[in-house]
């Protein structure tokens, strides 16, 4: 026999599990609120924390910093100009190599050249490349791919040398060298997001372009290029970003050479190959300049990323 | 009006209806087809010169000393990488530690309750722009947090560089597993009385388990072959080391000192802690990709 009067005890204690319920409930809503928060802040938490270490550099060198040359330990005197300028350079190079090759790579898979079982591992292969460790990749580049490309630098050197963009007797360490191997590591990158968006355009426009006779490469450049602009924008924006982070390359290829040439083949440096290659052993002053070094790269990846997400995310809200 | 009862006008016999292939156009649709087979074909060369390479140049190193010994002191041979890759294992553990409850816990949020709304919105902008944050940066940052405040390099100052690393990997990909898991489930669960978190913990996540083992192991994969974070987190050691808050030994960063010193025999150990590391990442890439692959609901 059940009492059913409030004051039973079965009674509360059916109440005090319904509570406990549902404070743990409301416990883990909060919690899985708070952790999402969290992540959202990180990036705002790594900039603070970053900018405020370097400040001792910030207050001393101001904006001087990321105009002049010097870069002396000894001295304590620090300016970023070579490193922002190879930083830019070898991301622009990588670029000009990759897009093309991923944009050509991205419409062969997408637009039914090949059966599946052919593209599909393509495409897969390709997506692997972007898993090979950054080291490796820098390992491979000392010792394969600067062997093999000193020949053609020495021909253009030799038969174009009259450019000032080759102007130099090549090394094999070169601004040009990791320009060429941060090509190969981005390429994965727009190809898959380049592919993903020309999959997802709509049939329609297809069906359309081809009804009024246009050939599949017309209709390709002339309807899917430009209906899928922004996610090619995008992912080249993405791409870039990658370019004018990656450490490990830059710092094993580069040449890590603190000066300004013209010349593609001379050895420079990037703001990440310069941390890299001087933070070990860094004194207390040099670690406040590289880290306003880092901020400033910090800067640059976060424009041209929050510029890659809006970018997509805009062409992403049309589709949907 | 025109008048179908007329005959139609003949055809013109001098127009040739038929598709030439010899015109302009076909032949540039034929030549782009060409060029972007032969972009494909370039992209694939590296990629696989990368991996005959390293496999060439590693494989007569592999043996039971190099995953047991020490390295040698410069320009000495023999001895192996048994401590980076105990290192490696470690860091990577206390990444996975940190990132993945974070990471899983937010997900969990984005997907179960807040979709839509404009907080999930704001957190899934910061996590894809942070995903694009480059590893040196949260080298970094672990080395303002960590470093700084407790005045030396340690394997737990790795960790923290990796976890920032892996955590919006986990978080974006294990939500696209939750979103996955049907609606129906939920609402059967809470048709039975049971409140959010029970739903969750005993139906969405064990359903969504295996993408969320393909998150960690992705992340992993990401993170394990990072150098550029542990640089000046983790440093390096040349001894023995488990100590959490000791500098630690990792492949990654041993690979690329050995790369960069003028001695032979360390070079060759870069190349068989590349050929160990490369088909670590690679295995676990491609299983956790064809196991992806699979899932449907």
């Amino acid at each position: 026999m059940i009492n059913t009067s409030p004051e039973s005890p079965d009674v509360a204690a059916i109440e005090a599990r319904r509570n406990l319920r549902y404070y743990l409930d409301q416990l883990f809503y909060f919690l899985t609120m708070a952790f999402a928060i969290a992540i959202a802040l990180v990036l705002v938490w790594i900039v603070v924390q970053i900018g405020l270490t370097a400040l001792p550099a910030i207050t001393r060198f101001g904006f001087s910093f990321l105009t002049t040359t010097t870069w002396d330990p000894v001295q304590n005197i620090y300016g970023v100009l070579p490193q922002i300028y190879g930083t830019i350079v070898t991301a622009i190079i990588a670029l000009v190599v990759a897009v093309p090759l991923g944009l050509g790579i991205a419409i062969f898979l997408s637009e039914d050249f090949l059966p599946p079982y052919i593209t599909t591992p393509i495409a897969f292969a390709i997506e692997l490349l972007a898993a090979i460790p950054s080291v490796v990749i820098g390992l491979w580049g000392i010792f394969v791919l600067i062997p093999f490309l000193r020949p053609f630098y020495a021909f253009l050197y030799e038969y174009l040398g009259w450019i000032p963009l080759f102007g130099t007797s090549p090394r094999g360490n070169s601004i040009l060298t990791l320009g060429l191997v941060l090509a190969f590591m981005i390429l994965p990158l727009i190809t898959s997001i380049s592919r993903g968006t020309l999959i997802s355009l709509p049939p329609h426009l297809r069906q359309g372009a081809m009804a009024l006779g246009a050939t599949r490469w017309e209709t390709i450049l002339r309807v899917l290029m430009p209906a899928g602009f922004s996610g090619i924008v995008g992912s080249i924006m993405l791409a870039l970003g990658r370019a004018m982070g990656e450490t490990m390359a830059a710092a094993m290829l580069v040449g890590n050479s603190n000066r300004i040439s013209i010349s593609l083949l001379d050895p420079g440096s990037t703001i990440a190959s310069l941390i890299a290659a001087q933070f070990g052993e860094a004194g207390r002053d040099q670690v406040a300049a590289l880290l306003y070094a880092g901020l400033v790269l910090m800067i640059l990846t976060l424009i041209v990323n929050i510029l890659a997400e809006m970018i997509i995310q805009k062409f992403q809200n049309v589709e949907r | 009006m025109t008048d179908i009862s007329q005959p139609h006008t003949p055809a013109p016999t001098n127009v040739q209806l038929s598709k030439v292939w010899t015109s302009p156009r076909n032949l540039f649709g034929l030549f782009m087809t060409g060029l972007t087979a032969l972009f494909a074909a370039i992209a694939i060369i590296p990629l696989a010169a990368i991996v005959i390479n390293v496999a060439s140049q590693g494989l007569p190193l592999i043996n039971l000393d190099l995953f047991t010994k020490l390295p040698p002191p410069p320009g000495l041979s023999g001895g192996g990488l048994g401590n980076a890759i105990v290192g490696t294992l470690i860091v990577l553990a206390v990444a996975v530690v940190i990132s993945v409850p974070i990471g899983v816990l937010g997900a969990i949020w984005l997907s179960e309750f807040g979709r839509g709304s404009k907080i999930a919105y704001w957190v899934r902008f910061s996590a894809n722009v942070l995903s694009g944050v480059p590893a040196i940066i949260a080298g970094l940052f672990s080395y303002t947090i960590v470093v700084m405040t407790m005045g030396t390099f340690s394997a737990f100052a790795g960790g923290v560089a990796l976890a920032v690393v892996m955590l919006p990997i986990v978080m974006r990909t294990t939500e696209e597993g939750l979103v996955l898991v049907p609606e129906e489930v939920r609402l059967a669960a809470f048709g039975l009385g049971a409140t959010r978190f029970e739903t969750v913990s005993r139906v969405v996540l064990p359903a969504a388990l295996p993408s969320i083992a393909t998150a960690v192991t992705l992340a992993v994969a990401r993170a394990g072959g990072e150098a550029a974070p542990l640089l000046f987190t983790a440093l390096n050691n040349n001894f023995w080391s488990t100590h959490l808050f000791k500098p630690i030994s990792t492949l990654s960063v041993q690979i690329y000192f050995f790369a960069i010193i003028p001695f032979r025999p360390q070079q060759e150990l870069a190349w068989a802690g590349a050929l160990v590391l490369l088909s670590i990442i690679l295995i676990v890439s491609i299983s956790s990709r064809l196991l992806t692959r699979k899932k449907r609901y």
